[in-house]
């Protein structure tokens, strides 16, 4: 296989477990000032992200940093073109590691206050400005030989806002599962319904958008051409549909693997509709950036390869063990007088 | 101003201000880790109590090193999209790597030392902060093997319009990027011991908590002493390699204006750049200049008139802040024996002018980190990559003075409040002292039997 495609395809596969980590961390940052009753239960909430969150952020980095070395035009015109949405984003990042981190550190309401609307702040504006990011990606940017023709308010467009709506009512769901996982008692009970709710209205998001896509982007020109590769599509579908069923059961656990495999199929059936492209221009296709015209050379992308081939497993281990030490669900108990925690 | 001089103020100010957290994080990962090591070998729960005092001010101070080190990254392709375009397929590698080998271990392993205190054996937890360490400076060494590559580019050739990667061993045994990474180390480190010397001198004049910050106040004098001297070996090697590759910088530094042979080293030396000359030049040692350059003390020194005005970088500044950071240098080395010699001879209640002056020494290991980086950064101007690509050609063709004025002033704002809170943290936990109740710690350990 040739090694532009090897990097597409790792491409893909750090933005979707980045947005399966850290979708669950903004859907909790989302719904904690929203669902918890009490101080204790919102400290309970916020320690089901606290051992873990830092680590999901850093898949975001990796994405960044894979996108430097594997097609740095990429890089360098996304980043510069799409400047004031991501410093929206960067701001918001920021205030949530800063909020996460500092909010338990002062005992005194006014500042858990201040810091509670920094978390949702900092948790919904990346939830949605990533879905619009990624719906203008999948639409392609107003850019031609002369650079790019479009500000934040061309990035709002419907089809970019209702990806923003969809990632956000994703992690949304996604959110409240992992709380229905990780929570007791009553709280527990709290987020098992909201995930039931949400999951309506997320149905209803990705229908719309699936519909959607074939009129706005040409996203589907590729499953046309090659029909096996809607087995993606197909298993988003279908995964969405288990969280349903598996919430019904009430089998938590599984019902947040499908949610994981939705988000991962959902990230993928973008990513594959783009190929070759990693993004397209809408206004002149030959100045769109493709993973041949803006790719790092052979020899970069084989040291590279061989780099994430050795320590992305490695990775992989060590959170899937980090993720085993803190299987248990956070009680009530665990809260009060742990000073170490949030 | 324009995009370019706005950029280039937006990536000093957030460069900075990321390393005011990222050199404390680099010694005191390290100092914390040795606090627990010593707690899991001898049971002391006074080394306990050191691990979460040192610990929490460590874990304030890194979470600001973390979110401003995001900005960093995107900083790359935001505002300089054309030296991205231009480097990425040499220079996004290291930071790549950086992420998946280093950044990837520090921020899971910090979530299970500061969460993970009942839930793992006595052992694997002092392991995770040993991790966090080993990764945080690991993390150092690539993005200096990055910066170092700036600096002295090496193993590349320039094709299809760019700089293209040929050679990877050339890129991760670049000297010049291993000097820089040891430099950069060991000011985290001074850094670290006087911030730990620091705070532990506050106490010890107020007479409160004496034994444990005793302990901490001995451990931090030994690393500071040690460091400040490797510093300064490194400094050395440090400024002969710039000599041998970048002759405008250390023309610069040392405000060489004509080409010369056997240069002595003036102690008293004022620019004078309108008339590119010095208008001070006194107590001089012969040759020593030509010396500590090329170790020949007869050895040739291109002057910065030997290069046209547009290639030099800013005399002033690079000159007054390498004197100053040697300054302090010396100044830390001085300061850190005299501790040392109070901590060992067990003179820490009787010393309180020495303590005091260490107390107010706190900040400057801070400083000397920051002048050291203009020396490194505004040294290398007109370059971005040294000999390659001037920072004028390398700036983002897409992002108007508008944005980075908006951008830039988020920024400040932002970072302003950030400090704030910071220093207001740091400040009260410090202050108050370590805490007294661990029983919840020992007995849930002892209820797993570790």
């Amino acid at each position: 296989m040739e090694f532009q495609i090897i990097w597409f395809i790792l491409w893909g596969v750090l933005w979707a477990v980045y947005f399966m980590l850290d979708g669950f961390d903004f859907g909790t940052g989302m719904l904690h000032n929203f669902i918890a009753k009490n101080e204790s239960e919102k400290k309970m909430i916020l320690n089901t992200i606290g051992p873990l969150w830092d680590g999901n952020e850093v898949w975001l980095i990796t994405a960044g940093g894979a996108t430097f070395a594997a097609f740095p035009t990429t890089y360098a015109l996304m980043f510069s073109y799409l400047y004031s949405a991501l410093l929206l984003i960067l701001f918001a990042l920021i205030f949530r590691g800063v909020a996460l981190e500092f909010r338990g550190k002062v005992d005194a309401s006014a500042w858990r206050k201040g810091w509670d609307a920094a978390i949702f702040m900092g948790s919904s504006l990346p939830a949605l400005l990533f879905g619009v990011a990624f719906g203008n990606i999948f639409e392609g940017l107003p850019m031609d030989g002369a650079g790019y023709h479009g500000t934040l308010l061309t990035l709002l467009n419907p089809y970019g806002l209702l990806t923003g709506a969809l990632f956000v009512l994703l992690f949304l769901v996604h959110g409240s599962l992992w709380l229905a996982l990780k929570t007791s008692d009553d709280l527990r009970q709290r987020t098992e319904g909201l995930a039931k709710k949400l999951w309506v209205i997320l149905l209803v998001a990705a229908v719309s958008f699936l519909v959607y896509t074939y009129f706005a982007t040409h996203l589907y020109t590729n499953y046309l051409n090659s029909p096996i590769l809607l087995i993606v599509p197909i298993i988003a579908v279908i995964s969405l549909l288990l969280v349903r069923v598996f919430a019904e059961k009430e089998d938590y656990l599984k019902a947040f693997y499908s949610s994981c495999l939705t988000i991962l199929t959902v990230t993928f059936t973008g990513i594959i509709g783009l190929y070759p492209n990693l993004i397209p221009s809408s206004i002149s296709p030959a100045h769109s950036l493709t993973i041949y015209n803006s790719s790092s050379s052979v020899y970069t992308l084989k040291i590279m390869t061989v780099v994430a081939l050795i320590f992305v497993p490695i990775v992989i281990a060590y959170q899937i063990w980090m993720y085993r030490v803190f299987r248990h669900r956070t009680t009530a108990q665990d809260v009060p007088g742990r000073n170490e925690a949030y | 101003m324009d995009a370019l001089a706005l950029s280039r103020l937006q990536f000093a100010v957030t460069s900075m201000f990321h390393f005011i957290f990222v050199p404390l994080t680099l010694g005191l990962s390290v100092l914390v880790a040795y606090m627990e090591t010593r707690y899991v070998r001898t049971g002391d729960k006074m080394y306990l109590r050191m691990t979460k005092f040192w610990g929490k001010l460590f874990l304030i101070n890194f979470t600001l090193g973390i979110v401003t080190g995001i900005t960093m990254e995107f900083q790359f392709g935001m505002n300089w999209a054309e030296y991205s375009k231009y480097v990425g397929d040499i220079f996004g590698a290291p930071l790549a790597i950086e992420a998946t080998v280093a950044f990837f271990l520090e921020s899971t392993f910090i979530g299970l030392w500061i969460f993970g205190w009942n839930k793992i054996s006595r052992k694997v937890h002092a392991l995770s902060i040993w991790l966090v360490a080993i990764a945080t400076n690991l993390s150092a060494l690539w993005i200096l093997l990055a910066n170092g590559w700036m600096q002295h580019p090496v193993g590349y050739v320039l094709r299809n319009n760019r700089a293209e990667m040929v050679d990877f061993t050339a890129l991760i045994t670049n000297t010049y990027g291993w000097i820089k990474f040891f430099h950069t180390l060991f000011s985290g480190y001074v850094i670290a011991a006087f911030f730990v010397m620091g705070i532990s001198a506050y106490h010890l004049l107020k007479k409160s908590e004496f034994s444990f910050f005793r302990a901490s106040f001995k451990i931090a004098s030994t690393f500071g002493l040690l460091s400040s001297i490797l510093i300064f070996g490194v400094g050395d090697f440090h400024a002969a390699e710039v000599a041998r590759t970048q002759p405008t910088k250390f023309a610069a530094m040392e405000a060489v204006w004509n080409t010369q042979r056997s240069v002595p080293y003036n102690f008293l030396v004022l620019p004078d750049t309108a008339n590119e000359r010095n208008s001070v030049e006194a107590v001089g040692v012969p040759n020593m200049l030509s010396f500590l350059a090329f170790r020949d003390g007869e050895a040739e020194i291109r002057g910065l008139k030997d290069f046209p005005k547009e290639n030099r970088p800013p005399v002033m500044s690079t000159f007054l802040s390498f004197r100053t950071m040697i300054a302090l240098g010396m100044l830390f080395l001085l300061i850190s024996a005299a501790a040392v010699f109070i901590a060992q001879t067990g003179r820490l209640d009787s010393s309180p002018f020495i303590l005091k002056l260490i107390l107010c020494s706190l900040p400057l290991p801070y400083i000397a980190a920051q002048l050291g980086w203009i020396v490194a950064e505004v040294g290398r101007q007109p370059w971005i990559v040294y000999g390659v690509l001037k920072t004028s050609d390398a700036v983002s063709k897409a992002v108007s003075s508008t944005q980075v004025w908006i951008s830039l002033t988020g920024f400040t704002l932002l970072y302003g409040l950030l400090a704030a809170v910071d220093i207001y943290l740091l400040t009260t936990s410090a202050k108050k002292g370590p805490d007294n109740d661990l029983s919840m710690i020992i007995q849930s350990a002892r209820a797993q039997g570790v």
